[in-house]
């Protein structure tokens, strides 16, 4: 019986040490920028409790069918070629919170990662809750037999921040996934009324990390308020907004990662 | 191992483990513990939550600070309120930091690279000042770099630990900063703290419907486990450029932020906190950024939340003499 991640050709984590520092909002910005260079991509969203992927694509109200091999996984686009799963989908409210322990997380992780008939794929991207506990031990687990491509990971520039993502580094490491890169997001905010730049949550610290652990620095993406407003509408920020300050480092992000992949097949 | 799962999910959660219904509710289905907990193997040690009570007699207002959503400024809020408590130096004040995986206390407090000591009667908690003591798993690790990769069970373990095993003294004010999520930690801490009282929760959000998505189901949970909630903090809520003073939202409230919300699920909106780089800045230097920055708007907007806080404990003021 044919694996449902056969199809899949590289698989990414993307994980933080620390919440909120834009894991989704990275795992979303990625997939629609390896869509737009003509990827079929879909986001698995192993966040149980606090699901975020499904509103960043306006696809909150969709439901998840059965197919003969599992689950159909929600399509985003007429061409079906960007999917999503998360818990988002399997809610009958929007409002009702998952609060499960431990062993029925990880109990559905297993699901989510065999169940879903993501068909071919170039690229699923896995977003995570922030930590290192049940659902991220559960899904590198489940993973391991289809040799991730590795993770990126995602910090603000603070030095808080840092030192939960250094211990993610310590995950990563104790677990075998290969580190691809860190992202400092939230790196710097250019004022829209008068371009004064003002580094709100500090700034270096993703960089000074990525030297210190030695691994790829992938780059700075700025604070923007129209990526805010993007996800929050669900709309496709790299087709709307070429032009913003955050746009070349999310593009630059995507572009390290095919190259990444292009370097490995060849 | 192949469950079947509707595919419209059963609000049902987990009843607990320690519930009478534990194993037994519907909810209970496919989980992989069903057996264990209709066992009965994780009921309570009725010695154990007398332990428990025992050591949080002398608790007089507990203050748990959640929020459904990451990075919304929970712990940074939790530090400042512990020390806006403390100022008054005839009030003892506890911080408990439960999130075991990302413990931000310890830094936020400056107190990094300190370690617990042992002491006849417990572990003794690290002193900010005399009447600030703070536990947290952050000073159980020897390196920067030490990850705590644990499921939950293990969690539940030291959070209990930390309620048992610390030396607090007397307390007027027990803060425990809570990790994001609606999990194990937050199950446990409710649990355990059933001990005593939980006077409430403050939740902590940001303006936009991404965080405001994940706090609905954190106020949820706190009705499901009826947790009163003290209020909502709105962080993050503007920034005011330093130069031309114009201000932007950069977590834009599209759906009318936490205000709209709280009137919408009648909850008490404590107060609203602009964005300002010099918290960051404080926390990472381990400084109060009340003291470091107390011209600044996001410091008089914390003061009154502060305040709102330490009215809300008053009313509700406990005996020490609880009816077991």
């Amino acid at each position: 019986e044919r694996s449902n991640l056969a199809g899949v050709r590289h698989i990414l984590l993307v994980l933080s040490g620390k919440g909120g520092v834009g894991k989704s909002t990275i795992s979303t910005e990625l997939a629609l920028s390896l869509w737009h260079s003509g990827k079929k991509v879909g986001i698995l969203d192993v966040d149980l409790c606090g699901p975020s992927i499904p509103r960043m694509f306006r696809v909150q109200d969709n439901d998840v069918h059965q197919c003969d091999s599992g689950w159909v996984p929600v399509f985003v686009d007429q061409d079906k070629s960007i999917s999503l799963m998360s818990i988002g989908f399997l809610l009958e409210k929007p409002d009702d919170a998952v609060v499960w322990r431990g062993p029925k997380k990880n109990a559905l992780i297993k699901q989510f990662v065999a169940d879903v008939a993501w068909g071919d794929l170039d690229f699923l991207i896995v977003d995570t809750p922030p930590g290192t506990s049940d659902e991220h031990i559960s899904t590198v687990e489940a993973l391991r037999p289809y040799k991730p491509l590795g993770a990126i990971l995602v910090t603000t520039p603070q030095a808080v921040s840092v030192g939960d993502v250094r211990r993610e580094l310590t995950f990563c490491k104790k677990t075998g996934l290969r580190v691809l890169g860190i992202v400092e997001n939230m790196s710097g905010f250019v004022c829209p009324h008068c371009s004064e730049c003002t580094n709100i949550f500090s700034k270096g610290g993703g960089e000074e990390l990525a030297k210190h652990a030695g691994v790829p620095f992938l780059g700075c993406v700025p604070l923007d308020p129209q990526l805010s407003q993007s996800l929050e509408e669900g709309r496709d920020f790299i087709q709307e907004f070429p032009k913003s300050s955050a746009f070349p480092a999310l593009a630059h992000i995507a572009q390290q990662i095919l190259d990444g992949t292009s370097q490995r097949s060849s | 191992l192949v469950l079947v799962l509707s595919l419209s999910l059963p609000v049902a959660d987990c009843p607990g483990t320690s519930s009478a219904e534990a194993g037994r509710a519907a909810a209970c289905q496919g989980c992989p513990n069903q057996k264990l907990c209709a066992a009965g193997a994780a009921a309570p040690d009725p010695a154990e939550a007398a332990e428990l009570r025992e050591r949080l007699r002398s608790v007089k207002h507990t203050i748990l600070v959640l929020s459904g959503k990451g990075g919304v400024g929970k712990s940074t809020f939790s530090a400042l309120l512990a020390h806006g408590l403390a100022a008054d130096e005839a009030k003892q004040v506890a911080l408990l930091d439960i999130d075991i995986c990302g413990p931000s206390i310890p830094k936020m407090m400056g107190l990094e690279g300190e370690q617990v000591h042992q002491s006849g009667s417990g572990w003794s908690p690290v002193y900010v000042e005399e009447n600030l003591g703070v536990m947290s798993v952050g000073f159980l690790l020897s390196s920067p770099d030490d990850a705590v990769i644990w499921r939950g069970p293990k969690k539940n373990g030291l959070i209990k630990q930390f309620l048992r095993d610390v030396d607090w003294g007397e307390i007027d004010y027990l803060i425990v900063d809570t990790p994001p999520g609606t999990s194990d930690e937050h199950l446990s801490i409710v649990q355990y703290l059933s001990a005593t009282r939980i006077d409430g929760a403050v939740i902590i959000t940001t303006p936009q419907e991404v965080s405001l998505q994940d706090v609905r189901k954190e106020i949820n949970f706190c009705h499901k486990v009826k947790l009163p909630i003290i209020g909502v903090v709105e962080n993050m809520s503007g920034f005011i450029c330093p130069k031309c003073k114009n201000e932007s939202q950069i977590f834009p409230p599209t759906t009318g932020g936490a205000e709209k919300m709280c009137q919408n699920l009648n909850v008490s909106l404590l107060g609203k906190v602009p964005l300002d780089p010099q918290i960051a800045k404080s926390c990472d230097k381990g400084q109060s950024f009340l003291s470091e920055a107390p011209e600044s708007p996001a410091t008089s907007s914390y003061r009154n939340i502060i305040q709102r806080i330490k009215e809300y404990c008053d009313q509700h003021h406990f005996h020490e003499e609880k009816i077991i």
